[in-house]
């Protein structure tokens, strides 16, 4: 096949490109310690108020500095819809839809996380700063999705 | 061989290729039910630009309850109706112009009525708000089974258009054995061999699970996995939305500037990327869920990676083919020839803003990718920023553009308003920029996608530029389409009789096909289709393997 000699250079300056980005997205990940949720455990939603740990939504300080938040979405609130954290210390955040499929996003973080009925959906954020975020319901869920929201407070 | 330059989209020698009055007829209103989805689509985009800037005309619009009803018109209609009507119209035409046979009437009657009947199905469910789950249809919402089964429709209308594609494809190879197909039926065949493989992931879900548990035999669904195989075919549906533009781009464009198509064997390797690539890339819409292992997703990521790649490859062979053109118009130095491009033609002005707009869509697209950098923008704003600088202009300004001389072509008239129809593609590109611009902005400070944000009780200040533009935007977008569709009505019934473009304006190759060497087996598209399905199979049998039996958890709810 005859490729014209600007193409050929285009193509793999392109290449190169992508490679590059890509190998910049590994190390990233691994030096930052940034990570995507992934299989983090089944419950049923239809009888997830009685099931550990959904039957007591909350923040909990489970050693110094770190805490973890136990959070139900269902149309259309967030429960618990008011988070208090200090700042820097280290949350994970393990939440789950009892209904429809819900979001969770806090803005100005990379806590942003689908939650979808019978799938538990789990990630860890270090709030550095004092400050508040608005925690969003951000995939569709009803006629009153946009009334979704709760609040962050780092203190 | 120079097309006149007084009227550049008109090809006024026939080549010999003569579409016959009956097919005609139902191509033309075939690609009519994409347009009029279009500008059903797009009144409900003006009404949600502007509840972005926080301004509710909601109320004016009769029979709406809901801004969420509205959202699913206008995803249902611009996304799944607009660009699978004209793809149902387009690739046969184009299949057939190529093999310079005529089309098959029998299928152009059956994809025509089964579109037909997808249509009424729809627009019923959703007008009477019986469906307002919007296009992506996320179960456990759920809709009214006469919703699942119109959307399954439309997708057997698509699958009659490839069958005629194929047999089309099929007659012309047993009557020329050892020729090379004709790129243009080549690449349009492979569009729809694509999305045939993409589409089996939204048939099983909608047959085997939503249609049954919206008619109450099936009690109970699977959100996660519902969701799973509409993202198989979610990504590369994407690509059967742009890969038509992408024909008109590499196939067409070159003719109505004047310029060549750069290289038939590397368009060929384009399009065979884009078959073996689009679809297993389906986790990367799907980062931020869980049950679904980070192994899997950092593969999806990888392949989506390589998706972007045929792209950069057309970035450089589109300009090239422009350039060429513009070159021999007269123009000289290092940038003149742009200037020479014919930007008094309509067709080619609109084709030529979309490919700039598209720069935008597919960078940001790429962001979208990086893995975990998606957390910033998930589900926020910037993603309809995104999609609305591909889809909604690098696709939509593409389709407006072929219709400047396909509506031409398929009535026999003269395109009326030809300066208004030159200035329509400008102002809906400084709408679709500004707009995005808002979205994108208002995205990375967390402003949510899908939101009635005119009546939403939370919010932030920088949101309020953000969502200001997005109305700016997306009214001077809905000025371009409104100019748009006065072209095209007063064109059908206003447009001089008889003055119409005779032929389809398809353009020549710099680097033609080869007779010999492995430029042959670019042509076994058989063999392309095993490799797709093969690399299908490795990218999602790992998360099937390991995921079934579904979790037949969720009973459906109606919160509209």
């Amino acid at each position: 096949m005859r490729v014209h000699q600007y193409e050929k250079a285009f193509l793999w300056l392109g290449a190169i490109m992508l490679v590059v980005f890509m190998v910049a997205l590994v190390i990233t990940s691994v030096a930052a310690s940034m990570h995507l949720p992934g299989r983090a455990g089944e419950v049923d939603p239809l009888t997830i108020n009685s099931v550990e740990p959904f039957d007591n939504p909350g923040v909990r300080e489970v050693a110094p500095g770190r805490y973890e938040v136990v959070l139900l979405a269902s149309a259309w609130v967030f429960n618990p819809a008011e988070i208090r954290v200090p700042a820097g210390s280290e949350v994970t955040f393990l939440a789950a839809a009892t209904d429809v499929i819900h979001g969770l996003h806090i803005t100005g973080t990379r806590v942003n996380m689908m939650l979808i009925p019978g799938q538990i959906s789990r990630n860890t954020y270090r709030f550095e700063e004092p400050g508040e975020h608005i925690l969003v319901c951000h995939e569709y869920c009803g006629a009153g999705h946009h009334l979704m929201s709760g609040k962050v407070i780092v203190e | 061989m120079s097309p006149s330059t007084s009227n550049p989209t008109v090809v006024l020698h026939a080549s010999g290729y003569d579409l016959p009055d009956d097919q005609r007829r139902l191509v033309r209103w075939t690609i009519y039910i994409g347009y009029f989805a279009l500008a059903a689509g797009v009144a409900h985009g003006f009404a949600q630009g502007l509840s972005y800037a926080k301004i509710d005309i909601l109320r004016f619009f009769p029979a709406l309850r809901s801004y969420y009803q509205g959202l699913t018109a206008h995803g249902v209609a611009n996304a799944l109706f607009f660009t699978f009507a004209f793809s149902n119209a387009f690739l046969p035409l184009m299949t057939a112009r190529a093999l310079s046979r005529p089309m098959i009437k029998g299928f152009l009657q059956a994809t025509l009525w089964t579109l037909v009947a997808a249509n009424v199905m729809v627009i019923w469910s959703v007008t009477t708000n019986r469906a307002s789950v919007l296009f992506t249809a996320y179960a456990p919402l759920q809709a009214h089974w006469a919703y699942y089964l119109g959307l399954v429709l439309l997708v057997v209308s698509t699958w009659i258009a490839s069958a005629h594609l194929y047999v089309l494809l099929a007659r012309w190879r047993r009557d020329n054995r050892g020729e090379r197909i004709p790129l243009l039926a080549f690449i349009s065949v492979l569009t729809y061999v694509m999305w045939d493989i993409a589409s089996i992931g939204i048939a099983v879900s909608f047959v085997g699970f939503l249609l049954p548990w919206s008619l109450g035999i099936l009690e109970r669904t699977d959100p996660l996995l519902n969701r799973t195989l509409f993202w198989f075919t979610g990504h590369a549906i994407v690509y059967a939305w742009l890969l038509p533009a992408y024909i008109s781009w590499y196939a067409l464009v070159p003719r109505q500037t004047n310029g060549k198509l750069v290289s038939d064997p590397l368009t060929r390797v384009v399009f065979i990327m884009f078959l073996l690539l689009s679809i297993p890339t389906g986790f990367h819409h799907q980062y931020t869920d869980p049950g679904i292992a980070t192994s899997f997703k950092a593969f999806h990521a990888l392949l989506t990676f390589g998706v972007f790649y045929p792209s950069l490859a057309t970035a450089f062979s589109v300009v090239a083919a422009l350039e060429i053109g513009g070159r021999r118009n007269g123009g000289g130095g290092l940038l003149g020839w742009i200037r020479k491009l014919r930007w008094d033609d309509p067709s080619l002005t609109a084709q030529v803003l979309a490919m700039i707009t598209f720069v935008f869509g597919g960078i940001t697209g790429l962001i979208n990718a990086s893995y975990f950098v998606n957390q910033i923008v998930h589900n926020t704003a910037w993603i309809p920023g995104h999609f609305h600088m591909t889809v909604g202009s690098a696709v939509a300004l593409t389709l407006m553009g072929v219709a400047y001389w396909a509506i031409p072509y398929l009535t026999q008239r003269k395109l009326w308003g030809r300066k208004l129809a030159v200035a329509q593609s400008w102002v809906y590109t400084v709408g679709v920029l500004i707009m995005a611009r808002g979205l994108i902005s208002g995205g990375l400070d967390g402003m949510p996608r899908r939101i009635f944000r005119a009546e939403a009780n939370y919010g932030a200040e920088s949101w309020e530029l953000a969502g200001a533009l997005t109305g700016i935007g997306g009214t001077l977008m809905t000025v371009g389409a409104v100019m748009f569709f006065l072209v095209i009505v007063m064109t059908i019934f206003f447009g001089k009789k008889g003055e119409g473009p005779k032929d389809i304006p398809f353009a020549e190759t710099l680097i033609p096909a080869s007779r010999e060497g492995w430029d042959v087996k670019l042509d076994r598209i058989g063999l392309w289709t095993v490799a797709a399905v093969v690399l299908v199979l490795i990218a999602y049998a790992p998360f099937f393997l390991t995921y079934l039996p579904a979790r037949l958890v969720s009973p459906g709810y109606t919160f509209f």
